[in-house]
């Protein structure tokens, strides 16, 4: 006897998205048909659900490859726009990282700082196709005898260029509120004291990785929207933690699965890659991300259905607590209440700030759903899924 | 309850007269001085913000003018570049009049410019920037 009553293959999905018979909705839509019809029949019937998020996402990147000049050089420090990149990759390579700030940032000397322009802001002039300015320094050998060049270069004029983030999309994030006498500036955002606000930082029902709690359908090879383009998820993101406790539905209580995905930035766009400066943090990169998720069988369509009053987070003090390396949970919340604007802390109400656009995440898993409805976006299968168990 | 922010300049004739107390003990209004500079023998600005009914404020300010003092509203706005916003909603951590909020369940950030203080917190707090003071038409100390 089969496991489940459904069973679809991605090949067979694909081929309903090549001939324009597939079925796509949003994780949001989602909640409703499962409500209303049961997993089993809504297995039947849909065959993809798309998801979305849309925030700071601090370890991102591009791996860029800027072409020779004559004569050559091996740039071993390079920046771009006053913003440092790793040069320690081969000769004309480097990584731009989200979160550099540019060469003469005053920092917190006067906190807080306001860090206005950094390594994510790089990322989005490039993709807007705006001129940056490199500068590279090298210390010459016979096969590369430049030390030190400058040019302009752009995305079109660039050999080669990859949007590389070693974590994105983490499943699950605390909600931050500051329980000290000052107000604090994190990359939670601002937070008044005495839990003046709480900052949460999640897509909720539409994030992604809450859509597929145990990585059944990615890992290796799922094609994705990445940055407004096409990208793939590649591995398990860094601190990857799939053993973090769970509800009887597979949500994590806490941070657990991260990806780490990558795509062409040659085909991404400023407004899904956008700088973020963080008051008295850092500069980051606000990513949009999403992925469409295969109803395989009825699990994955009850999976799909998840809504925000089954999704719950810890309360984490940013003030003192998470700087101090303690993870004391000062009571659990779901994204429901986080989302209607208040939470009880203590018996007291407390303001919610949401730091992940909603209208953002919903705008990315409307747009897959188009793609993948008008055929222009096949499903990747993966090689593996992402590790359960670590 | 109205209020504002204004701009009083005194000439150097009126400069030694007692005339913004007048303003709580004749019109009942409430003051909040923001900045005040007095040039020794010449002039001197004030920029307050004025609280009351709107009747008081339009008598107080009256009885300003009449008193030969120059009064001028704030010269300074906050605008939003609409198309850049992402609606994240971390300005809304900062607001504290209620001017940047959330439109639920959409979860639209809404600037409503009417009821901006401008205080300008919100400038630093919006992480792609797109909340941007600026003076409207006078400079504020000419």
């Amino acid at each position: 006897m089969k496991e489940h009553k459904i069973n679809k293959t991605y090949q067979e999905i694909n081929k309903k998205i090549s001939s324009g018979e597939v079925v796509v909705v949003t994780a949001e839509e989602m909640i409703d048909i499962v409500r209303d019809e049961g997993p089993v029949e809504a297995a039947t019937r849909i065959d993809v659900v798309t998801t979305g998020t849309f925030a700071p996402m601090c370890s991102s990147g591009a791996f860029i490859n800027f072409g020779h000049s004559v004569p050559t050089i091996k740039a071993s420090k390079v920046w771009l726009n006053n913003v440092p990149a790793y040069g320690g990759v081969a000769a004309v390579d480097c990584y731009v990282g989200a979160t550099e700030p540019c060469e003469d940032d005053p920092l917190n000397k006067v906190y807080p700082g306001e860090f206005n322009y950094g390594g994510g802001h790089v990322i989005q002039d490039l993709v807007a196709g705006k001129e940056i300015h490199l500068k590279a320094t090298g210390y010459g050998t016979t096969c590369y005898p430049s030390r030190m060049i400058e040019k302009k270069v752009s995305l079109d004029s660039l050999p080669c260029a990859t949007l590389c983030n070693p974590r994105n999309g983490y499943q699950n994030y605390n909600c931050a509120v500051n329980l000290t006498k000052k107000t604090v500036y994190t990359y939670m955002g601002a937070l008044k004291p005495k839990a003046g606000n709480a900052n949460y930082c999640s897509a909720g029902q539409l994030s992604p990785l809450f859509n597929d709690p145990y990585y059944k359908t990615i890992g290796l090879g799922t094609r994705i929207f990445l940055g407004g383009g096409t990208g793939y998820v590649t591995w398990s993101g860094t601190q990857h933690k799939p053993s973090a406790q769970r509800t009887e539905k597979g949500i994590p209580v806490t941070p657990a699965g991260t990806l780490f995905v990558m795509g062409d930035l040659k085909g991404m766009s400023p407004e899904w890659l956008t700088g973020a400066s963080i008051q008295g943090y850092g500069c980051s990169i606000s990513v949009g991300l999403g992925i469409p998720i295969p109803i395989l069988n009825e699990e994955m369509a009850q999976y799909t259905a998840i809504s925000d009053e089954e999704i719950f987070t810890q309360i984490i003090d940013y003030g003192s607590d998470y700087g101090n390396g303690i993870s004391k949970s000062y009571g659990q919340v779901s994204y429901a209440e986080l989302r209607s604007g208040f939470i009880k802390l203590d018996g007291e109400n407390v303001q919610t700030v949401p730091l992940s656009s909603m209208v953002k995440a919903r705008e990315i898993a409307e747009i897959l759903k188009q793609r993948i409805s008008k055929g222009e976006f096949l499903l990747g299968e993966p090689q593996f899924t992402l590790p359960v168990q670590m | 309850m109205y209020s504002k922010i204004l701009i009083l300049q005194f000439s150097e004739a009126i400069v030694h007269k007692p005339l913004v107390c007048a303003l709580v003990r004749d019109y009942d209004l409430t003051f909040n001085i923001l900045n005040a500079t007095v040039f020794p023998r010449k002039e001197g600005a004030l920029v307050l913000e004025l609280y009351g009914s709107r009747k008081n404020f339009r008598q107080g300010v009256k009885y300003l003018k009449d008193q030969g003092v120059q009064v001028k509203n704030a010269e300074q706005e906050v605008r939003r570049k609409e198309e850049k916003c992402n609606h994240c909603g971390a300005c809304t951590a900062v607001c504290p009049t209620g001017a940047l909020s959330i439109r639920r369940p959409e979860m639209i950030v809404e600037f409503d410019q009417k009821k901006c203080s401008i205080c300008e917190l919100c400038v630093p707090a919006c992480p792609t920037r797109v909340m941007k003071a600026r003076p409207t038409k006078h400079v504020f100390f000419e």
